[in-house]
């Protein structure tokens, strides 16, 4: 089939296109052709261009040059509602959806068909009913968006593109937020889409997904389409090594681990989020020295809030964390990192950076009364310079310059200042979340090295991601979360499966 | 990715774009004065040569600008901590108790010398005083600091109108006011300083404050840019989640910021109350705790800045009421009219022409 796909004939052309932002080439003379009813995947790491390209033919950014052409013809999309018209649907990766309305409201808005409601629900109504029987999309139409699991929101979204008459259909990293199951669902409203007709344009750094789902593949990397292939012709060790531009180890090499004693140990601990809603429920657990303990489970299971509690930025309402077999008695994030446990957290744009701050004023967030980088009340500007320098060096951040604004570094290498901060502490106890999301292939690798460097140096870890194959390529004993519970601990063999069924609650 | 983004050299930042701004806000008030039917041109001439054409004017411009120097780093230092305090005008007016009642308990005894370090305690105890309860009921109640702020500027006016007509007023008068300070109470005019430029002083009230001024102006920056504390404050301001993550603690930051900004605010009064009228009189900050929110704002909370924003307010305060004896068309108001446009163009409308800039700088630079 992907064979055949492609040769029918082009539903998008892109031809030349050309962008710059300053002195940044995000687009560099970017030739593509997608066939009508199939599905493309275009693949690269961060910053290699993906969501520029995909804003051009969406109309958030103009092109500098070349030439868009829909079924052949040349096309100027100036905004997103020339896209609509030109029968361009995208789901974005962070949803544009209104929680307090109806999918049907959500469908509908924008182009609620004239001043009074009552004829375009009806209209809608009609046409939601024939998509879902069309294409296997089902969702309550009157439902509210805020009730719906992640999954369903995804296909609300889907279906606002279907219902303005899409035939192109875009997806921005569309799994990042879905259980492995959802992500199967998924798939398979795809193909139907494809069966029916549809055209659809895949964005992902996700090997796998390219090779479940797509028919031909391209391969952004720096701003240029470095190769397109079929599907079916090529192998994920070619596509990444397409990508990083090198050969990349997909598998992380590591010995068995060596468990020393316990020093953390989390009993009875009960997290509420600010809502008062309970994020964690009971839950009780050991990580010895020399081991990497994975949390698993689908985002927003109580993983995130787990993480807070143990560095002390949440405050467990009942329960104890024992480090070295001694209760901690208040749990501060600076009490705590003066007990030796460092804290990669899950998102670094809000709390492990502050991204108007130049490199080395982050080097030493939370560590900024460590004697070495000032007496007294003042800093020592000089001394965090220098260690600011050698952190760079040693993890290769790119570029290598401490007064650079962080917000200017690319995700990985901001990812790379906050693991540089952490580790280069020597801490006995090493709390990570999502260590690589929205981190490319090359800091993947590198990030992951250096969690393995530490659980051999004898450092207890606890990793919380939600990328399965990172919980199971790193972890040396799994603990699944579902609803705020430990559902069941597995050892890192057991198969992708059995984890999901956890992750979804159904087994244990 | 936007404009926004782009970084440009700091004297389009820092030089180019103010400056446009200005000639903006100087343009529209031309067309302002012309609508009244005056002549724009002549009008800024009288608003120039009022403020800095005879050494007198010199001096009142820097006596202003010693005092929006003081409230628009009292701006900024809570700013950096993520702080919006309105109250530097009430802090300022409370700050004059501690000042006045230095220089009443001292001026019999000691020289201006002596009794200056502890007016300077005095007045920036006092208004830390004041800054001290909003800065506590936002750290520890959640109340928000600008509605506290603004409700103390009030209670700050009427405690300050009590004490004056009912404690300090000297038996017989009828002027709220404390009796006039000794030398030993006042501070002495900087006619040395002007004598060194050629210019008389004259009746102008500049003063040592200014020199205090610029001392605090260094020890800003030195504690913005230099210590853990401006460090942990310029956390919480830009990130508060991260000076969560970082152990960071929130209230001792908020309130000791809060103090460091009222004290600065309390230091005003040094060159109103000990500099220039050498007795505590109702009503002597006269807005400059306003004035301080644009100068922080327009000086984008930067000493340097703040220097030169305070001096920019001080031509308009000093030239704009020359203007307004020389044009009676343009009154008190218009001027007003006037500073807003300048708070407009260069505060509010700061990042208006920086998507032009960018633009042009790139074409310029043909990146």
């Amino acid at each position: 089939m992907s064979l055949q796909s492609s040769a029918n004939e082009p539903a998008i052309e892109l031809v030349g296109i050309d962008k710059k932002f300053g002195a940044v080439h995000a687009n560099k003379n970017i030739n593509l052709s997608v066939g009508k009813g199939s599905i493309h995947g275009i693949i690269g790491e961060n910053g290699a261009g993906k969501s520029t390209l995909m804003s051009i033919l969406y109309g958030f950014y103009h092109a500098d040059e070349g030439e868009i052409r829909i079924q052949g013809k040349p096309v100027t999309i100036r905004d997103s509602q020339a896209a609509i018209a030109a029968g361009i649907g995208m789901v974005h990766q962070h949803f544009m959806l209104v929680e307090n309305f109806t999918v049907l409201e959500n469908v509908m808005l924008g182009a609620e068909g004239g001043q009074l409601l009552a004829k375009g629900v009806a209209g809608a109504r009609k046409e939601l009913k024939r998509l879902e029987k069309d294409y296997g999309l089902e969702v309550d139409p009157d439902a509210m968006i805020e009730e719906l699991p992640v999954g369903s929101q995804q296909r609300v979204e889907i279906l606002k593109a279907l219902y303005r008459g899409a035939e192109i259909l875009i997806l921005d990293e569309p799994t990042g937020v879905l259980t492995p199951a959802e992500a199967d669902h998924l798939f398979r409203i795809l193909e139907v889409l494809r069966d029916q007709g549809k055209t659809i344009i895949l964005i992902t750094h996700k090997l796998r997904e390219i090779m479940a789902i797509t028919d031909t593949v391209s391969v952004m990397r720096r701003g240029e389409m470095v190769a397109t292939r079929k599907t079916a012709e090529t192998t994920v060790a070619e596509l990444a090594e397409l990508m990083v531009g090198r050969r990349v180890l997909l598998r992380v090499e590591k010995g068995d681990a060596n468990p020393g004693p316990v020093l953390l140990s989390v009993k009875n601990l009960t997290v509420k989020d600010g809502r008062g809603v309970t994020m964690v429920d009971d839950v009780s657990f050991d990580v010895r020295a020399g081991e990497i303990v994975g949390i698993a489970g689908v985002a927003g299971n109580g993983q995130s809030e787990l993480l807070e509690a143990l560095a002390g930025i949440r405050k467990p309402v009942s329960g104890e964390i024992l480090i070295d077999g001694k209760p901690v008695e208040s749990a501060d994030p600076a009490v705590l990192r003066q007990l030796g446990l460092a804290h990669i957290p899950e998102d670094r744009h809000h709390m492990g950076l502050v991204l108007k701050f130049e490199e080395y004023e982050n080097s030493i967030l939370g560590y900024h009364h460590d004697p070495r980088y000032g007496r007294g009340a003042m800093l020592d500007l000089d001394a965090i310079r220098k260690s600011a320098e050698e952190q760079i060096e040693k993890y290769d951040i790119r570029p290598p310059n401490p007064r650079l604004k962080t917000a200017n570094f690319s995700g990985g290498n901001q990812q790379k200042i906050v693991v540089a901060r952490e580790i280069e502490r020597d801490p006995k106890m090493l709390l990570i979340g999502q260590p690589t999301r929205g981190v490319d292939i090359g800091a993947i690798e590198f990030i992951h090295r250096r969690i393995i460097e530490m659980r051999d140096a004898g450092k207890a870890v606890l990793l919380v991601s939600v990328e399965l194959d990172e919980i199971r390529s790193l972890s040396d004993r799994i603990l699944v979360m579902f609803a705020g519970k430990v559902v069941g601990e597995k050892s890192s063999d057991a198969d992708e499966q059995t984890l999901g069924l956890m992750m979804a609650g159904i087994a244990a | 990715m936007s404009t926004a983004s782009v970084p440009l050299p700091a004297w389009i930042n820092y030089g180019a774009i103010p400056l446009l701004n200005l000639i903006l806000a100087f343009f529209f008030s031309g067309l302002v004065v012309w609508a009244i039917g005056e002549n724009p041109l002549e009008a800024l001439n009288f608003l120039i040569q009022g403020a800095l054409g005879r050494g007198d004017a010199i001096g009142f411009t820097l006596f202003y600008a010693t005092s929006f120097i003081f409230t628009g780093l009292s701006v900024a230092v809570a700013f950096h901590a993520g702080l919006f305090n309105i109250g530097s005008e009430g802090q300022a007016y409370v700050g004059g108790l501690g000042a006045a009642l230095v220089a009443l308990s001292l001026d019999h005894y000691v020289p201006w010398y002596v009794t200056m370090p502890f007016a300077i305690v005095g007045a920036a105890l006092f208004g830390a005083a004041w800054a001290f309860i909003p800065a506590w009921l936002q750290a520890k109640r959640g109340s928000h600091i600008v509605i506290t702020t603004i409700m103390f500027n009030f209670i700050g006016a009427a405690l300050m109108v009590y004490l004056l007509v009912n404690v300090f007023i000297v038996p017989g008068k009828m002027a709220p006011e404390t009796r006039t300070f000794l030398p030993g109470g006042q501070l002495p005019k900087l006619d040395w300083l002007m004598a060194l430029f050629g210019l008389k002083l004259g009746p102008a009230p500049f003063n040592v404050s200014f020199i205090i001024a610029l001392v605090m102006c260094y020890l800003v920056w030195l504690l913005i840019w230099r210590t853990k504390l401006g460090y942990e404050m310029r956390t919480l301001g830009i990130s508060p989640t991260a000076a969560v993550y970082a152990g960071i603690p929130y209230v001792r930051t908020v309130i000791i910021a809060m103090l460091i900004s009222g004290g600065l605010a309390g230091m005003m009064s040094l060159n109103a109350v000990m500099g220039a009228s050498a007795r505590l009189q109702v009503e002597f900050v006269a807005g400059a705790g306003f004035v301080g929110i644009a100068v922080s704002l327009m000086g984008r909370s930067h000493p340097v800045g703040i220097i030169l924003a305070a001096l920019l307010f001080g031509i308009l305060y000093q030239g704009g009421a020359d203007l307004s004896f020389e044009m009676p068309n343009i009154t008190r108001d218009m001027i007003v009219v006037i500073q807003g446009l300048v708070i407009f163009f260069a505060g509010a409308l700061e990042y208006m022409l920086r998507p032009g800039m960018v633009r042009l700088y790139q074409t310029a630079t043909g990146k």
